[in-house]
């Protein structure tokens, strides 16, 4: 690890002020960040920790029905808290990780991270929700920009991430057996208006919504209306000594229908 | 009624107490006043020419100390290595030198170029990047076959090619294999790979070199599993350094699993740097350099064929093996692929004639070494896949065809030049199919089915030669080294009892084992016993532990020391109780003259053998401490069989371990809970091999699970509750104990068994086609296999 400096400003005003400076770095959970820098691969001159700051923590239900959860939030407070409203959520972030990544890592940090085999990733372009930051409001469709690649700009903090709750959801991960992050992970959102099927882990893209599925599903939301579609094409997914594109593409399928079994 | 105490009891270990309460001492908590820390800058391709290494800059950073490079290590030894294999022309094996520090080329990623000594890590790690390397990259060698082919880049400019040599087994066996194999009335043949795997160890290596300016006394602390072979391989190979003035320490030691027998690099350049800058030099790998530079374990690329009659006898066994060597030859490596794996190809079958052959093959990977099983694992997967195909192929049942191949009549001399003392192969097949629940497995396969999954049941026996060995013969076979084992038992004044063994834990627990035996011995408490190991100073010369050898030949050689003892100890005890030694009866602690009530303890004979104002001066010495060297007549055979029930999950390749079983022999049992302990340690490495872990390197022999991101390590929700019995016991009849060693079973029985369910399961689901996978079996490729 190279030297740096902290500072753990304790709002965003603070925050970004401090981002301001050549090669300063905000740090969330740092569950990535910290690996990277333990490595030698990055060289921040300042770290801007953003645990300091209460206004980005916490999760609470919107006046129009939706789920809002502050960018600072643990995937462990995730996991308890989203619960009762929104169970395909909460379920997801149980299985980040470990527990002490869920008690470290939080959505902001992943988000903005954007690891093609996260989690978080999935649920929120899965549901469309929208990205709030200190400077705007990004919808979940215009955020994702392939992998590691995001809509933020420098200096750009996510505060807050807002959920449309679904009628039904549920989030099939299927582990890459080492990291045990997502060698595919898929979910699925019903809404009255349709459903939205959102894949991570699989492509060399980032995260991308398998539209086939969507439209059979919105027309009939049951785990039969994908036996009839053929795998998304496994040429542009991920290949590695963990499974071949083909391999993922199929995996795709299988656990869109076990994430449409287990909705709920 | 299982006893509390003594041999036999499932005596706590001890050692956890420090262990769990976080007061262990492990080299990294070794440090010296003043020492300096080294960070290693290693090449990052696989195969260069070193044009250049300019460290001018680097030299100059905040708290350099030296930078050294190849070019320091002129006229200093190179890494030896242990053992000479004989090819099957007679010629000696192609042995390249293996420099402290790369001179010329680098030949593997993670080959130490430089090494930077600054005042603190940090400062290292900053002037490494400081340095320019000019090194032209070569193509390199990676696959084996290719590596051998015509014209293939060399590893090494100055041998012939990359075969380090061409093994045969029983050479003389040859042609007779050939016909048998022509005439029989059914061959089966198996392609198979042995995974390239990673030790990792909880504890990643860290070696301290320190020198005295004072007595000028070297002092090397490291995490080895022998330090008194580091003593003499460094001492005597590498930097000339005499015995009395080099001591290693290996002190509490997390984890070796093989991969901390070996002399590494980096303990010779921190003893060496140490005494060129006078002041101690400290590295800790870090768990990235581990998987780069601790010596990788398996890799054989096999094909073996298994001939029968038309009864089903066994009548032949062929195998061809390529053993990957890696970049250099690590300690003990060419000795796996041939001697550690050819004399267990006989497995637990009376197969009349055999043959292996072993190429073993250098190419520009990590050196390739003993890892836990050390070839026995090799051989036992290979001829367990074959026999069981064999089954499957011929319709039979694969326990029938076992139970009628087996040996049942001991002693047992094979046709790969062992000799088996005691086993009882149906015993412990009975005892499998009685712990694994054979007769329910019907019900739960159509349990499964009903939740779609197949279940699978595998089967396997294992054989394996532990409690290495007769030296005399290893000479004869290419060890450059004994394998005796000592001890030296002190007592002391009042009575408690210090025992020195060459013998190392690094997770056997023998702090509590070994006390068991001396105490069963003498009558007296176990916590009257204490166990030194670890360090050059204070211990006798000893060979350390792997091969399962620690209670055979270390435990033989404290027996040895204790029963010298006993007959001293009687000797005072006759003069004490003015009785005829030969009268003198030591029970629970107490010397009786027979048929009397006339006693001594324990602690009157200890003191007076210090305090001998009533002593018999002039027929024995005063004081009470023996030494005894152990040198065993013949390795043991540990055997067993073993049981694993796997779920397949057809939609997506996904394997899981539901039910596992083991039935071992091991002989006589000192302790059974650390017995089970081994066993579980060993299944769950089995398990990892087979499902999970895969050392892998690209073409450009990139290597591409460098870290846990990409190597799966077995974890706890990995591995079922294990059923383990070891109830069968065959005591071994050539050592004092009657034991036969426990530590390697584990991982040397289960892989057979969890691929075999593998199969099974597939082919209950129909996939019938499907005859083999390489391990690991992961999702990916067991739905590869499914799919036509």
């Amino acid at each position: 690890m190279y030297n740096f400096d902290l500072v753990r400003p304790t709002s965003i005003d603070e925050a970004v002020k401090a981002l301001g400076e050549e090669d300063a770095q905000p740090l969330a959970g740092g569950q990535t960040l910290i690996p990277t820098l333990k490595q030698r691969l990055a060289m921040p001159t300042k770290l801007v920790s953003l645990t300091g700051i209460a206004d980005i923590k916490g999760v609470c239900k919107t006046d129009d029905g939706q789920l809002a959860i502050g960018g600072g939030t643990t995937h462990g407070t995730v996991a308890k808290e989203a619960m009762a409203d929104f169970p395909g959520l909460a379920n997801l972030a149980a299985n980040v990780g470990d527990p002490a990544v869920r008690n470290r890592g939080t959505i902001g940090g992943s988000l903005a991270n954007n690891d093609p085999s996260a989690c978080y990733p999935a649920a929120a372009l899965g549901t469309g929700a929208t990205i709030k930051t200190n400077k705007r409001e990004i919808a979940a469709d215009d955020y994702f920009q392939g992998m590691f690649a995001t809509a933020l700009e420098e200096a750009e903090i996510i505060t807050e991430v807002r959920f449309p709750i679904p009628e039904k959801s549920n989030y099939q991960k299927f582990e890459q057996q080492a990291s045990r992050f997502a060698l595919v992970g898929v979910f699925v959102a019903k809404y009255a208006d349709g459903v939205r099927v959102a894949v991570t882990g699989a492509s060399n893209e980032g995260v991308f919504r398998w539209s086939e599925a969507e439209s059979a599903l919105s027309s009939n939301f049951s785990a039969e209306a994908i036996d009839s579609l053929s795998a998304p094409d496994g040429s542009n997914m991920i290949s590695d000594l963990h499974g071949s594109g083909d391999y993922r593409a199929h995996i795709v399928k299988v656990m869109t229908k076990r994430a449409v079994a287990a909705a709920s | 009624m299982p006893k509390d105490t003594g041999i036999g009891a499932s005596t706590k270990r001890r050692e956890d107490v420090r262990f769990l309460t976080g007061v262990g001492n492990y080299t990294d908590d070794v440090n010296i006043y003043g020492q300096a820390y080294v960070h290693f800058l290693r090449s990052d391709v696989a195969h260069g020419r070193i044009k250049n290494i300019d460290t001018s800059a680097a030299s100059g950073m905040p708290g350099v100390v030296r930078i050294f490079t190849g070019a320091d290590f002129e006229g200093v030894g190179g890494i030896p290595c242990g053992w000479q294999i004989t090819d099957r022309h007679g010629n000696p094996m192609q042995e390249p030198a293996h420099p402290v520090l790369a001179q010329g080329k680098v030949r593997h990623v993670g080959d130490p170029i430089a090494a930077i000594v600054a005042e603190t890590l940090e400062e290292a790690r900053d002037a490494a990047e400081a340095i320019e390397l000019d090194i032209e990259e070569l193509p390199a060698v990676v696959d084996m076959k290719a590596a051998v082919a015509d014209g293939a880049t060399k590893v090494h400019d100055d041998l012939e090619n990359n075969l380090c040599y061409d093994w045969g087994f029983v050479e003389e066996n040859r042609e007779a294999v050939d016909k048998a194999i022509k005439e029989a009335a059914h061959v089966t043949t198996l392609e198979l790979v042995n995974n390239r795997l990673v030790a990792n160890p909880m504890e990643p290596r860290v070696a301290v070199g320190d020198y005295n300016r004072a007595d000028d006394m070297s002092t090397l602390y490291t995490t080895s599993q022998n330090p008194h072979v580091i003593r003499l391989l460094m001492g005597a190979f590498v930097l000339g350094i005499p015995e009395h003035k080099l001591r290693v320490v290996a002190p509490d030691v997390g984890g070796g699993f093989g991969t901390k027998i070996f002399h590494y690099a980096e303990e010779a350049f921190c003893t060496f740097a140490a005494r060129q800058l006078k002041r101690a030099v400290k590295w800790t790998s870090s768990r990235s350099e581990a998987f780069m530079s601790d010596a990788h374990g398996r890799d054989h690329v096999t094909k073996i064929e298994l001939a029968l009659d038309k009864d089903n006898n066994f009548t032949a066994i062929r195998t061809e093996t390529y053993a990957n060597m890696g970049a250099y030859l690590s300690t003990f490596a060419p000795s796996v692929p041939t001697w550690l794996h050819g004399t267990l190809m006989a497995g637990n079958y009376k197969t009349p004639l055999i043959y292996v052959n072993v190429k073993a093959v250098f190419t520009n990977t990590v050196p390739v070494d003993a890892y836990r099983g050390a070839g026995r694992p090799e051989a036992t997967f290979q001829l367990e896949r074959v026999v069981d195909k064999a089954a499957r192929e011929l319709g039979v049942d694969p326990v029938a065809l076992r139970r009628q191949n087996f040996i049942t009549e001991f002693p047992y001399s094979t046709p790969v030049a062992v000799e088996y003392d005691t086993g009882d192969y149906d015993a412990t097949m009975d005892k499998l199919q009685e712990i694994a629940d054979f007769a329910g497995f019907e019900a739960r396969r159509k349990e499964s089915e009903k939740r779609g999954k197949l279940r699978g049941l595998g089967i396997n026996c294992y054989i394996e030669a532990c409690g290495i060995a007769p030296s005399n013969l290893v000479g004869q076979l290419g060890a450059r080294a004994g394998l005796y084992e000592s001890a030296t038992v002190r007592v002391n004044a009042t009575g408690g009892i210090t025992v020195m063994t060459g013998s190392h834990s690094h997770g056997q627990g023998h702090e509590t084992s070994f006390p068991q035996v001396v105490a069963e011995m003498l009558g007296i408490d176990a916590s009257m016993v204490e166990i030194v190991h670890g360090d050059t100073a204070n211990t006798p010369m000893g060979m350390g532990t792997y091969g399962s050898r620690s209670i055979a030949v270390g435990g033989s050689a404290m027996v040895r020391a204790t029963e010298k003892i006993i007959n001293k100890a009687k000797k005072i005890a006759s003069h004490l109780l003015e009785a005829s030694e030969a009268d003198i009866e030591l029970k629970d602690g107490q010397f009786t003259v027979a048929g009397t009530d006339k006693s001594v303890a324990w602690g009157d004979v200890t003191l007076a053998a210090y305090v001998p104002h009533n002593y018999p001066l002039e027929d024995i010495e005063p004081g009470l401490e023996e030494t005894a060297f152990y040198d065993p007549a013949n390795f043991t055979y540990p055997s067993g069989a073993y049981a694993c029930e796997v779920e397949v999950d057809p939609e997506t390749g996904k394997v899981t371990v539901e039910r596992f079983a083991a039935a071992d022999d091991f002989g006589n049992i000192i302790n059974p809970m650390i017995v089970s302990g081994q066993v579980h340690g060993g299944i769950a490495q089995g398990v990892g091999q087979a499902l999970l872990e895969n050392c892998a390197y690209d073409e450009n022999g990139q290597l591409l699970s460098a870290s846990y991101m990409d190597y799966a390590m077995p974890r706890a929700d990995d591995v079922p509750f294990y059923q383990v019995d070891h109830s069968c016991q065959t005591p071994c009849t050539h050592n004092p104990l009657g034991v036969k060693g426990c530590g390697e079973a584990g991982a040397i029985g289960s892989p057979p068994a969890v691929i075999n369910a593998v199969i099974d399961a597939l082919h209950s689901g129909g996939h019938t086609h499907v005859e083999h996978i390489n391990m690991p079996a992961t999702p990916a490729r067991v739905w590869a296999a499914m799919q036509k």
